[in-house]
């Protein structure tokens, strides 16, 4: 279980093989090979170094950037703003997936409208965001919050959708409380989908974090201000510093979810299956 | 992205009708409250017009731009990025996912970096791809096929994964060339699982697109948001949303028709 994460991301289970040698060295193969080719074609003066600029530069860029307060600050603020965002979105997430998942009427009344809303491509959303509530940090956190909502929400509302009806069943004979029902029986019990759903959003909320800051460039600070204005300067060496650090930012977080998720579904871990 | 969900079970089949009739007439009743709602702002004049244009006002808009052709235009626009980036990418990533899948050889050399390279988000790329591509086509079909590549590859390689061994060796009893592997047995049994990565490339190319074309476009209806943004006219923002809105469930309801036609000769296992 603790192997779910984005669809799109997640790592393959590989047919089982015989243990394999401690470190593969054909792994690095490829990305050597590319850093070979990119270093000969810049230092032989093959291309234009203005476009594609020699790994030196991006090193020493790489270098200076990151004694840079003002990127560090940018940095900073993409994070908070990307969990704040989070925070708001997967709180809103949980609470309608277990209204909907719970309540049949809550899903007949509030359904229809999510699944046809959920359909609306997420970036489609600034353009109003922003007229609604301007430019600065609250139209980012709402859309944030909004990208992180959709996955919570449906996860939760599937996970709650699995609880099996003789668990059930036996928390209604032991006349359980609905705070009762909810905190032993459903939470638990939902607890893979909605840890999924919770990754997954993490994810989409740092995308819609670098997403909503090229969008919206000329206001606030954070690291998609700051890569898209490199672009404008024509910066290169600070764009590919800059994707190179949104995409290990990004990574780092899914890390970080996958790592609290196994532990907090520790407990899960060894379920034998019961039929 | 995730399994389609079950309408919920409607009991006893006589008033089944009749049920569903009300079901879904409760369904309707927030959209008709926040439609209300919307009506009576602008009537009362709660918020200015820039930013809470009439619903008529919408509607008018969005008549205008179909009778001009000009929403065609956008549309068709938009439609051939992701039509052609569906392609493009999607032949990558089958390839990809086909060739990591099928030698140990290769997935040993270009599965570390694909698994590196696949968590980066696709909009970390833009930037350097207007550096190399510029703002044109290019640059839309480049980053969309980006997005695409991904989920498929992943859903092939998965797909791959979970081919019972046996399967293999029977292949190799009939002596089947790789072909034959590929296109008698490799593919049909990871149907499902490449199917799932089409819905996921879909999905992901549709909203990469709109990101694209609010960043930097001249047609397509990210263009004709950014456009009325500008000259502050929400009407034609909510018009682009709605038209996103639609694709976006047309694209669902198309992908949902072509499983249960492609998966059709798969008996249930319930």
């Amino acid at each position: 279980m603790s192997a779910v994460i984005h669809p799109v991301l997640t790592v393959p289970a590989l047919p089982a093989r015989p243990p394999a040698p401690a470190i593969n060295w054909r792994g690095a193969v490829l990305p050597l090979a590319l850093l070979f080719a990119w270093w000969a074609v810049t230092a032989l003066g093959w291309v234009d170094t203005r476009l594609i600029v020699p790994p030196a530069n991006v090193l020493h860029t790489a270098v200076k950037t990151l004694q840079d307060p003002v990127f560090l600050q940018g940095v900073l603020f993409s994070l908070g703003r990307d969990l704040s965002g989070f925070a708001a979105g997967s709180a809103a997430g949980l609470a309608l997936g277990l209204a909907m998942g719970t309540s049949r009427w809550a899903d007949r009344a509030l359904g229809p409208s999510f699944h046809t809303l959920r359909q609306v491509s997420l970036f489609a959303w600034l353009p109003l965001l922003s007229s609604w509530l301007g430019y600065g940090e609250l139209s980012k956190l709402v859309f944030i919050a909004l990208s992180t909502l959709y996955p919570v929400a449906l996860g939760t509302f599937e996970g709650v959708r699995g609880v099996s009806r003789a668990h059930a069943e036996v928390a209604r004979v032991y006349r359980f409380t609905r705070l009762q029902m909810l905190w032993r029986l459903i939470l638990p019990a939902a607890a893979p989908q909605i840890a999924t759903g919770l990754t997954l959003g993490l994810i989409y909320a740092w995308v819609a974090t670098i997403g909503s800051e090229f969008l919206l460039a000329n206001w606030g600070n954070g690291l998609g201000n700051v890569v898209i204005k490199a672009r404008a300067s024509f910066n290169v060496e600070l764009i590919v510093f800059g994707m190179l650090a949104i995409g290990l930012v990004g990574t780092a977080l899914n890390r970080i979810a996958i790592r609290i998720e196994a532990r907090v579904l520790h407990w899960r871990a060894p379920s034998p299956s019961a039929f | 992205m995730t399994p389609p969900l079950q309408p919920g079970k409607a009991g006893s089949a006589v008033f089944t009708g009749l049920r569903r009739f009300a079901h879904a007439g409760v369904g309707l009743v927030l959209p008709a409250l926040l439609y209300g709602l919307w009506l009576l702002a602008v009537e009362r004049r709660w918020l200015p017009e820039q930013i809470l244009p009439a619903p008529s006002l919408v509607w008018q808009s969005l008549q205008e731009l179909w009778a001009s052709g000009e929403l065609q235009g956008h549309l068709l626009a938009s439609a051939s990025r992701v039509g052609w980036s569906l392609a493009v990418g999607g032949s990558a990533g089958l390839l990809l996912g086909l060739a990591m899948g099928l030698s140990r050889t290769l997935r040993d050399y270009l599965f570390p970096s694909f698994d590196v390279v696949s968590q980066f988000p696709v909009l970390g790329w833009i930037p350097l791809l207007i550096i190399f591509a510029g703002i044109d086509e290019a640059l839309k079909i480049s980053a969309i096929s980006i997005a695409v590549t991904v989920p498929v590859a992943v859903n092939t390689l998965k797909g791959i994964g979970n081919i019972p061994p046996a399967l293999f060796e029977v292949c190799r009893v009939y002596r089947f060339t790789p072909w034959q592997v590929v296109r008698r047995m490799v593919l049909p049994a990871a149907a499902p699982s490449l199917f799932n990565g089409l819905r996921q490339a879909v999905m992901q190319a549709w909203l990469t697109l709109v990101f694209v074309e609010l960043l930097a476009s001249s047609e397509g209806i990210g263009y004709l948001m950014v456009w009325g943004r500008q000259l502050a006219q929400l009407d034609l923002v909510i018009v682009g949303m709605v038209l996103i809105g639609a694709v976006g469930v047309a694209l669902d309801l198309a992908l949902r028709t072509l499983e249960s036609w492609l998966v059709r000769w798969r008996p249930p296992a319930f």
